[in-house]
């Protein structure tokens, strides 16, 4: 499986390259391979349940979408040594706001009111646990619940319908040319996180404050701001997650991305970001998203109810991480 | 001499990793009651040979005898039944535990009913250390006892295990000069109780003043075992570093230093928590500062207060004669103030990541292009470091972890020179070096001054001090007590006893 096996030390820079590959460790990268192995798996068990048709290929993009947008910002939040629980209820209260602003304003109120949720959740957020040190754990989970019962509050638990085509069109409903629009609202995502992460000061000094924050102190790096900044990118990506739920299903409900905090945080672990901080991948975190919903699709497929669902689901996720683990 | 007064012997250990040797056919052994010096550069072998013996890893060839018999050591809890106790450099203690608890993690003494019998645990925990003559309170919690104490708590928890032979792994390196003295005298009490030490330091001082005997490794191999009345310190250092090392360690006047010129730092009526209080000096370019002072007499506090960590309370520092602002590192650093933190890997390391990723960490502005970081120029960046430091690593992107302490400690160096710091502070630069690293690191210090950059030094290490300062500031309780020019000081004692406020 270890590429290294493969190259024949022909001269010393081949050997050379040979050791780094071998310590590169390519535990990081059990993700694709993984991800190849389901894929085949679920292609040759499910090809009479239409698995390998470009509708249901499509679909696997499609229910994976709001999960990527989500783990994208989980990613910046893990690598910097950080946790936000409260992505799923902010993408609940998110869609609400939407869908109130929406009917009552119009099109750009209600999307700004989307943001709006994001911006204000990621600022307390980022306030408490960089200015108060209050570790992000207990801050995020106490928004998890806060979020998610403003969200019921303030609607009285009952669906905001949205009647608004272009707003559905926009997030989440509609496609853009042959190609469906969640698609393209995770690639935007995906691309603008990759590139952060890996080629701006920012990113940089992310990796550093999750990886040693007592070094990235004392190397002029702002660690308070940086603290702030994941939990407001995570909790403005879960916002338009929020959006994207509403466009598609057409309303906003409180209940909407109950959950996904689980799911997101599997997508970044299994992508090979490190639970410890120092370390992110947002391409991993997309086949980590895209993993658990090639799951979810190929279990509904061989036609397992929803609680055995669950259970394999768990099971599948438990053994990937435990090989991302293994020496 | 007699095989059985050896308490252990190793004999012809190899070992390699991954195909590459690391250590070749070293023999080494230690007597009932000797302190056996261990010396050799960064990666010699030390640490992998004591390793094989406290049963972290196996030999590939050669045997191990305890005692005249031969043992196998396949495990730490085999090493630990033969009596090899390790007094480890990163210590191994639970903070959250109290001494008693510590001491007895995981061979606690069992009351009725399979219970943890805490009462006994903490009598014999008092025993040991009345053995031992020291002053320690079984009862205390770890984390809120000082380093000092944290040695002794790892001590008696190797003799309360019966150890035999104790390994000590650079244990002064931070104490402070009298918890070091008591630690020299514990050692010589327990010496004549019987224990044998091996003792791993790059301090030649230490090493005479303890040990009988001395082994010398160098890349792997065994050069020379003998005693230290047979050797000289030349001779010594000779055999660590490969080659002659002359006057690296004394003093050189360097005419560039203008004492008449304008100051480049001028520090007034400082201020910042406790232990810095009213401090004031000027620093010139071309000069080197020392900064002398006890284990908490404000030295790295004052490193700090400059660098914009800690808060100040009142004063002023100007820079050219200009007031600045020092209230952040980033400030600090666009001053043109660079620190290099007394422990580097806490503080100025990201140890994870490699070692171009490290360098490149304060430099990210340059290699900008755009909002985007330019992979290449980075690359080229981080290259051209390496080599004017001669870092030696064998790729900027395996972890700066695998670089041995030294290396470590320029990749440190060399970051914060890649900035281009008018002044540097350097906090105890050569802790945990090798002497051949250390000599470059105290010539790469005169070169900065030279090139008209003012640097303050801080070091507990005496020679040290005296071999690269221009002027000896002597801190107590955070304040200045003495301004001492370079030429005034005759010899180390006479720094000691202006240390010790004589």
């Amino acid at each position: 499986m270890s590429k290294s096996n493969t190259i024949a030390p022909r001269d010393t820079a081949a050997r050379n390259f040979g050791t780094v590959l071998k310590e590169l460790d390519w535990r990081r990268y059990v993700i694709y391979i993984g991800f190849v192995v389901v894929f085949i798996f679920f292609a040759i068990l499910l090809r009479d349940q239409g698995f390998l048709s470009p509708n249901n290929l499509l679909n696997i993009f499609r229910q994976t979408a709001t999960i990527t947008v989500i783990a994208v910002g989980m990613t910046y939040v893990i690598a910097c040594a950080e946790i936000d629980l409260s992505v799923g209820s902010v993408a609940g209260l998110s869609s609400v706001c939407t869908a109130m602003a929406l009917s009552q304003f119009g099109l750009v109120p209600g999307i700004l009111a989307g943001l709006a949720v994001g911006l204000v959740v990621g600022s307390i957020n980022g306030a408490l646990v960089s200015l108060l040190g209050i570790p992000s754990f207990l801050v995020t989970l106490g928004m998890l619940g806060i979020a998610v019962g403003v969200a019921q509050w303030i609607t009285a638990s009952a669906p905001q319908p949205i009647l608004n085509d272009t707003f559905n069109t926009l997030f989440g409903s509609g496609n853009f040319g042959p190609v469906p629009g969640l698609v393209v609202w995770s690639a935007i995502f995906v691309a603008i996180g990759a590139v952060v992460l890996n080629r701006t000061r920012f990113g940089r000094q992310v990796l550093a404050t999750g990886g040693n924050r007592n070094a990235a102190d004392f190397t002029g790096i702002n660690t308070k701001r940086i603290k702030f900044q994941v939990l407001l990118i995570s909790a403005m990506a879960a916002s338009v997650a929020g959006m994207l739920y509403a466009g598609r299903l057409q309303s906003g409900r409180f209940q909407w991305g109950s959950g996904d905090e689980l799911s997101a945080i599997a997508a970044v672990i299994l992508g090979g970001t490190s639970l410890f901080g120092g370390f992110g991948s947002i391409i991993g975190t997309l086949f980590g998203a895209l993993l658990i919903g090639l799951i979810n699709n190929g279990l509904i497929l061989a036609g397992l109810d929803s609680s055995q669902q669950q259970v394999v689901r768990g099971a599948i996720i438990i053994l990937a991480v435990a090989m991302a683990r293994k020496k | 001499m007699n095989t059985a007064d050896n308490v252990v012997e190793m004999r012809s250990i190899s070992k390699g990793f991954n195909g590459v040797s690391v250590l070749k056919d070293v023999s080494f052994d230690v007597r009932k009651g000797e302190v056996h010096a261990l010396a050799g550069g960064n990666g010699a072998g030390k640490s992998t040979l004591m390793k094989i013996l406290q049963g972290v890893y196996q030999a590939d060839a050669g045997e191990i005898l305890i005692g005249g018999k031969p043992a196998a050591i396949n495990s730490i809890q085999d090493a630990k039944a033969a009596g090899i106790g390790m007094v480890f450099q990163e210590f191994s203690l639970v903070p959250s535990l109290t001494v008693a608890q510590n001491i007895f993690l995981a061979a606690e003494p069992l009351g009725r009913g399979g219970l943890i019998d805490d009462r006994t645990a903490v009598k014999r925990a008092r025993e040991v250390f009345s053995e031992m003559e020291v002053d320690v309170d079984p009862r205390a919690e770890v984390s809120r006892l000082g380093t000092a104490y944290w040695q002794l708590t790892e001590i008696a928890k190797a003799l309360a295990q019966n150890a035999q032979v104790l390994i000590m792994d650079e244990p002064t390196a931070s104490l402070a000069r009298h918890e070091s003295e008591a630690l020299f005298e514990l050692i010589d009490r327990l010496k004549q109780r019987g224990i044998s030490i091996i003792y791993i330091s790059h301090r030649m001082d230490e090493v005479y003043r303890l040990a009988d005997r001395i082994t010398i490794l160098r890349d792997g191999r065994h050069l020379l075992t003998a005693p230290l009345t047979d050797v000289t310190p030349e001779q010594i250092v000779e055999g660590i570093v490969g080659k002659k090392i002359e006057g690296q360690l004394s003093y050189r006047a360097r005419d560039r230093v203008d004492h008449d010129g304008a100051p480049l730092l001028e520090v007034r009526g400082l201020n910042a928590g406790n232990r810095v209080r009213d401090v004031s000096f000027t620093l010139r370019p071309g000069e080197i500062l020392g900064l002398a002072g006890l284990m908490g007499s404000g030295r790295t506090e004052l490193a700090r207060a400059l660098f914009g960590i800690d808060q100040l309370d009142s004063g002023d520092v100007l820079l050219r004669g200009k007031k600045v602002n020092l209230a952040s590192p980033q400030q600090a650093i666009n001053a043109g103030v660079a620190l290099i933190p007394e422990d580097r890997r806490a503080q100025g390391l990201v140890l994870e990541h490699s070692v171009q990723d490290n360098l490149l960490l304060p430099l990210l502005g340059q290699i900008q292009r755009g909002p985007l970081l330019d992979g290449a120029k980075g690359k080229a960046l981080s290259a051209s470091l390496i080599k004017r430091f001669a870092v030696k690593v064998a790729h900027p992107n395996r972890p700066v972890r695998l670089l041995s302490g030294g290396n470590q400690q320029k990749v440190v160096i060399a970051k914060w020179l890649g900035t281009d710091p008018d002044i540097l502070i350097l906090d105890e630069p050569t802790a945990g070096v090798d002497i051949g690293t250390k000599s470059e690191i105290l010539d790469m210090i005169r070169e900065l001054a030279s090139a008209g950059k003012a640097v303050i030094v801080i070091s507990s290490e005496y020679p040290e001090l005296l071999a690269v300062s221009d002027r000896v500031l002597v801190l107590k309780d955070g304040s200045i007590i003495r301004d001492i020019p370079r030429s005034e000081i005759a010899d180390e004692e006479y720094l000691q006893l202006a240390v010790q406020g004589v």
